[in-house]
């Protein structure tokens, strides 16, 4: 079942509407059914639309993940079709562990991607530095992952996601490991790449907040089997900033989010937010 | 060379210089024999008039045990990566590892010399026993990279070779090295064994050989000189192998990181 839920802009509608994006991946009633007969995904029904920021919310275990590996091509689906609307893009990948090479430094770490596509790192280096300078790491090129805190251990991840300046950039809880104050500035940062990126953005995480505040759209979905639940419009600055979590707006969708996200597990939705 | 690092040297060396001095006092006060219990001194002054016949067995049994722990090196490489490339190899081979790693050496050496000239019998033994731990770690290690990290190599389209030589090799590294240590010791230990095995049957060079006839010949402070130089040996391969991991390890594996100041 796949409700629509279309957060109205504030001041009723008085801003024009926006012209919907074409859509660049579409599910069309995606089964997906691992080895040990688990359901992952039960006739999925998901656009993703060309430049948009997309968050997938939902609990454990809704396949939100599994749609990121399907879109990969890690995976494929067991029935249904994932249609492209032009030739499979260039993807970066962020997991929700950094997931670098530990015997590497920064720099061979942010290489990787193009040094498997046969770029020399002398070729790759001014890529690899505008990648490094976008997550503000350039004066770490040389650290080894240990040396690096958690958070920035993800922006060499997101570095890396970013050196082939993909189409796309798929991130898979990528902030869910760190502490509360790094993932908020991470959040902040992302925000602001986002809006120099012009890559579309698909976004898994547990978080409401942090799809409210990151995300254009958000696809809520519900578990065993993960589906399609509730898609909630965020209507929001095209650029986001600290004083957006300050709105009245950005309280209304946290609410409707989170409503929607209670409903999708089959309970009440809570009257008052609470983290 | 911090306070810190003094103690720690010193400490073992007070304990050792007691061990020492206790040993020597109990045979000079008791006047126990030298064929009997040789007193340390007694045992130092044979390495040094002894040393020709010592210094070419300790030759001897260290080029066998190098020589069986390089083949060993290259051979649980080779088969290790091997056994990564096809389930179906490693299912049919690895059996036959492990009922050679259980077989203890001393049973299978008598029946080596039979098939081989003593000298090369004794370097296979050595290299049967160093062959496994390190076969067995290098396995582990090729299979152990980061799931992710695979899973990006595939989304990357890299190549085998490329995911073989940036990946699973590096993730490798350490386990190879864990197992390059036990097997330093073992190899020596192999050749050992094998030494004393195949002496029967006439070879004799190697330091074993040295501790076997000196037996014979009631020559026990020489037997506790070449026993020295054994463990002197067991203790430079241990050191040169401890040393040769954390120089490759020590930019970024964990098991390093107590290390560093």
């Amino acid at each position: 079942m796949t409700k629509i839920v279309t957060f109205p802009s504030p001041g009723g509608g008085a801003s024009p509407a926006k012209a919907r994006p074409p859509a660049l991946a579409t599910f069309r009633k995606v089964d997906k059914i691992f080895k040990n007969q688990v359901m992952a995904l039960s006739g999925l029904d998901l656009e993703i639309r060309t430049g948009e920021f997309l968050s997938l919310l939902g609990p454990s275990g809704c396949g939100k993940s599994t749609v990121l590996r399907l879109l990969t091509g890690l995976a494929e689906p067991s029935r249904g079709e994932i249609v492209w609307s032009c030739e499979r893009p260039q993807f970066g990948f962020v997991f929700q562990e950094p997931t670098l090479m530990p015997w590497s430094d920064v720099f061979t770490n942010v290489w990787l991607p193009l040094r498997l596509a046969g770029v020399s790192k002398e070729k790759a280096r001014p890529q690899i530095e505008e990648a490094l300078t976008q997550v503000g790491l350039s004066a770490f090129a040389k650290a080894y992952p240990r040396q690096l805190s958690g958070g920035m251990k993800m922006r060499v991840s997101i570095a890396r996601a970013l050196v082939t300046r993909p189409q796309v950039l798929l991130m898979d809880e990528p902030f869910a490991a760190l502490d509360e104050i790094t993932r908020l500035k991470l959040n902040d940062d992302l925000a602001e790449l986002q809006s120099s990126l012009n890559a579309t953005v698909v976004f898994v995480t547990h978080s409401v907040f942090e799809s409210v505040y990151l995300a254009d759209r958000i696809v809520v979905m519900a578990a065993r089997p993960g589906r399609a639940f509730a898609e909630i419009s965020v209507e929001a600055p095209p650029i986001r900033s600290e004083g957006f979590r300050m709105t009245a707006a950005y309280a209304e969708t946290c609410r409707r989010t989170s409503a929607a996200l209670h409903e999708s597990m089959g309970e009440t939705p809570a009257s008052e937010l609470s983290q | 060379m911090t306070r810190d690092d003094l103690v720690g040297y010193a400490v073992p060396a007070f304990t050792l210089g007691c061990g020492l001095a206790f040993w020597e006092g109990v045979v000079r006060w008791y006047a126990i024999p030298p064929y009997l219990l040789p007193a340390p001194s007694v045992i130092i002054a044979t390495l040094f008039s002894d040393w020709g016949t010592l210094s070419s067995s300790l030759w001897v049994t260290l080029t066998i045990t190098l020589k069986a722990l390089v083949a060993a090196v290259i051979g649980s490489v080779t088969l290790a990566i091997i056994f990564a490339q096809s389930r179906l190899v490693e299912r049919a081979f690895y059996p036959f590892a492990v009922a050679l790693q259980v077989t203890p050496i001393v049973a299978i050496a008598p029946l080596l010399l039979i098939y081989l000239t003593p000298a090369l019998a004794v370097l296979v033994c050595a290299f049967l026993v160093a062959f496994f731990p390190l076969l067995a770690n290098t396995t582990l290690g090729l299979s152990s990279a980061d799931h992710n990290l695979v899973d990006l190599f595939a989304m990357y389209r890299a190549s085998r070779l490329q995911q073989f030589t940036f990946l699973r090799l590096p993730s490798a590294l350490p386990y190879f090295l864990a197992g390059l240590r036990i097997s330093g010791g073992l190899a020596l230990i192999g050749a050992i064994v094998a030494e004393i095995a195949a002496g029967s049957a006439g070879q004799g060079s190697g330091l074993a050989y040295r501790i076997v006839e000196s037996g014979f010949r009631l020559n026990i402070p020489r037997m506790f000189a070449a026993l020295l130089l054994i463990s002197v040996a067991g203790i430079t391969i241990h050191v040169f192998l401890t040393a040769l991991s954390h120089w490759l390890l020590s930019d970024w594996h964990e098991s390093e990181r107590g290390r560093e100041g």
